[in-house]
């Protein structure tokens, strides 16, 4: 680790020399993950369109990229650019750490805001300006084993949620025991949130100052989550506890399960090629129909660091990402998905049933607040949905815990509004 | 005022404590009395002086309390059991009729120069409740796949287990060292005065291991007030709060959430239990080494 950073500190140490002899600018741009690796190969195109520019792209393990971002900005060490989550814009935002997009945005003949997802988009959205260019698009949905539901008698996925309930209970008796008809990991706030989501929740009140988790709306939908388990349509497991989500759907351990963009890779990587007509993805079932349910509204944005003294030729950078040919090149590279629409033209996208699903519900999605609290009141939502479903707490009690903490997480926020609103 | 000549020896020492332990340690404790935050990084003007606050949210707060517990089972369980687990291995290499020790020395040192993260990755194929060796070997027995991680009430007995097996070879080391200096003479006389095995080592061998015993459970009970990296790897904390340990608590407090005011307090407070612990196992060897 200790070598690793001592040569990336060697490389960039290197950049900076690099940049005096040629007299170009070098754009310093952290990246994410397997983002960061497969984004270095779209830099050569761009350089040669911008000749007088140079990007170092720096990786960053996704693991260690919030805290890496937090404590590079107390030690005044950012780059130029910066990848992130979207659930970080907020707390980036109150930190006074990333410029404002606004007026670039409207400037820039390359970008165009109503191409973009429009859930998406508002995930980048914090006290009413764009922070950070949405880059690939991330949401939640269904994967389904098609075999196994037409087995069950479900030949098309289930709408709604009387349906859902319906097509597992019918998996439950044809599925062997020990298997499940759907896998939901115990030890996550997704889930629960987006089915109170779906029931139109808003999780926070009164401009984000207080939790609202007592509120019918949420309820009903953390019932309804509740109700997978008490049937026993899924197993209580926690994510750790999970050994090999993708062989374990093979296997017909479960029938279905929730995730992302991500395992339409893993699925296509890990299993053989024949498995591949036995799957499917499907929108989300809503509370009613005609529409699909919403989902969460994720994936990551592209910031500029506020700042640095090369901004503009940063932002040259980003706006080249969010070109749509370089969303679908991005694509090809990584499996992430374009957050623009027009990408999804291209064939690899238009000519996939599994990824076509992901359109749809990416149409449906839904931000959650965008507030520095928000992930830690999430890691809540997500301590009391596992207490519950092991049966440590009662619903009730757990309601009412998550008001109380989400209240007293908030308190510093309430305060630095109710400061704001004194001030002249 | 005349300067000792000793000061002049002493200062440079005295500086680096007073830079790198004194201080931190009044900062971390001045921090805890603040609410530092993600906003108070942002602009110092956020930042509220909130007395003892701090110290009175951990008290109400059932995930410090779940910590606390969790902590206290794995000093009080994997504690002992560590020191035994030395004391045990020491006595076997040290027996007459031992072969190879310096084989075994080092086949019971390598987990402690060992990566934890590395052996966290093995441990958990280990206990993978389908695939898992442990299980494996017990279903032999008849037994049932147990979720070794997965089960609240195993979890930390699992983890206790690892920090045994990682750590009891460093304690075994300084053992080894304690028996070499029991002369042998004592044994010749115990012998002659017809002492059987086990009244050789119930009557001179533990007692002459006292010091050495004294400094292995103290070394042992600081360093098990301090787990983190173990459930830190292995669980994250869960399953629910079982394996959250306080400095696991500290570090989510202050680095995943950056509340570095309510870090500071556990950090604060850990200091005084390890402390308080350490002063009150001081008291009986000290006055045990007196009378021999």
């Amino acid at each position: 680790m200790n070598l690793r950073r001592a040569s990336a500190l060697a490389l960039l140490l290197c950049a900076a020399c690099g940049t005096r002899e040629d007299a170009r600018t070098t754009v310093e741009f952290w990246a994410l993950g397997r983002e960061g690796e497969v984004v270095r190969e779209l830099v050569p195109d761009f350089e040669r369109r911008h000749p007088d520019l140079r990007v170092h792209v720096q990786q960053i393990p996704w693991s260690a990229a919030h805290e890496k971002l937090l404590t590079a900005f107390a030690g005044g060490a950012l780059p130029d650019a910066i990848q992130l989550g979207n659930t970080w814009v907020a707390e980036l935002v109150a930190l006074g750490a990333i410029e404002r997009l606004d007026d670039r945005i409207a400037d820039s003949s390359v970008v165009r805001p109503d191409d973009w997802f429009a859930g998406v988009l508002e995930t980048t959205r914090v006290d009413g300006s764009t922070w950070a260019l949405p880059w690939y698009a991330d949401t939640r949905l269904l994967f389904y084993r098609k075999d196994l539901f037409a087995a069950a008698g479900w030949s098309q996925p289930p709408q709604t949620w009387d349906e859902w309930r319906a097509a597992l209970a019918d998996l439950r008796r044809t599925l062997p025991p020990g298997s499940h008809p759907i896998l939901l990991p115990i030890t996550e706030w997704e889930m629960p949130v987006i089915l109170a989501l779906q029931h139109g929740a808003t999780l926070l009140r009164d401009g984000d100052r207080y939790g609202d988790f007592r509120s019918p709306a949420f309820r009903a939908g953390f019932d309804f989550y509740l109700d997978f388990f008490r049937a026993d349509l899924a197993p209580r497991r926690g994510a750790a506890e999970i050994g090999n989500l993708y062989q374990d759907f093979a296997a017909g351990s479960f029938a279905s399960f929730a995730s992302g963009p991500w395992s339409l890779g893993e699925l296509a990587r890990r299993l053989p090629p024949e498995f591949r007509d036995r799957w499917a993805t499907a929108p989300l079932p809503a509370p009613e129909g005609p529409r699909s349910g919403v989902s969460l509204a994720g994936g990551a944005g592209l910031a500029l660091v506020r700042g640095s003294p090369r901004a503009d030729a940063a932002w040259r950078w980003l706006e080249f990402l969010a070109e749509p040919a370089q969303q679908v090149a991005f694509h090809r590279l990584s499996g992430d998905l374009p957050a623009r629409r027009s990408a999804w033209r291209d064939p690899s996208l238009a000519g996939s049933a599994h990824a076509q699903a992901f359109l749809i519900q990416l149409d449906r999605v839904r931000p959650t607040p965008r507030i520095p609290e928000w992930e830690r009141i999430a890691s809540r939502i997500a301590h009391h949905a596992e207490a519950v479903v092991r049966g440590n707490e009662s619903l009730d009690a757990a309601l009412e815990s998550l008001d109380r903490e989400a209240d007293q997480v908030l308190e510093k926020r309430r305060w630095l509004l109710r400061r704001e609103d004194l001030a002249p | 005022m005349r300067i000792h000549p000793a000061a002049g020896f002493l200062a440079p020492a005295l500086a680096a404590l007073l830079c790198f332990f004194l201080l931190p340690v009044v900062a971390g404790f001045a921090l805890s009395l603040t609410d530092f935050d993600l906003y108070a990084l942002a602009d110092l003007r956020n930042l509220r002086f909130v007395g003892l606050e701090n110290y009175a949210q951990l008290l109400r707060d059932p995930g410090f309390w779940s910590a606390f517990r969790n902590t206290l089972g794995f000093v009080a369980v994997g504690g002992p059991l560590s020191v035994g687990a030395s004391l045990a291995a020491a006595l076997l290499l040290c027996a007459k009729s031992a072969r190879a020790q310096a084989f075994f020395r080092t086949v019971y040192f390598l987990p402690v120069v060992t990566t934890l993260v590395a052996v966290a990755v093995v441990w958990r194929f280990l206990y993978h409740p389908r695939l898992g060796l442990l299980n494996h070997a017990l279903g032999t027995l008849g037994v049932a796949p147990i979720d070794w991680l997965g089960d609240p009430a195993l979890a930390m007995p699992a983890l206790i287990a690892l920090a045994v097996w990682k750590n009891f070879g460093f304690n075994m080391v300084i053992f080894v060292a304690g028996l070499q200096g029991i002369p042998e003479r004592l044994y010749e006389a115990a012998r002659l005065d017809g002492a059987t095995r086990w009244q050789q080592l119930r009557f001179v061998t533990l007692p002459m291991l006292l010091p050495t015993t004294g400094f292995v459970a103290l070394m042992t009970l600081i360093g098990h007030f301090q787990l983190f990296a173990e459930p830190y790897v292995m669980t994250q904390g869960g399953p629910g709060d079982s394996t959250r340990s306080l400095v696991l608590l500290l570090y989510e407090q202050g680095f995943r959430w950056w509340s570095l005011g309510q870090a500071a307090a556990i950090a604060v407070v850990l200091f005084a239990i390890v402390l308080g612990a350490t002063l009150l196992s001081r008291v009986r060897p000290a006055r045990r080494e007196a009378h021999a």
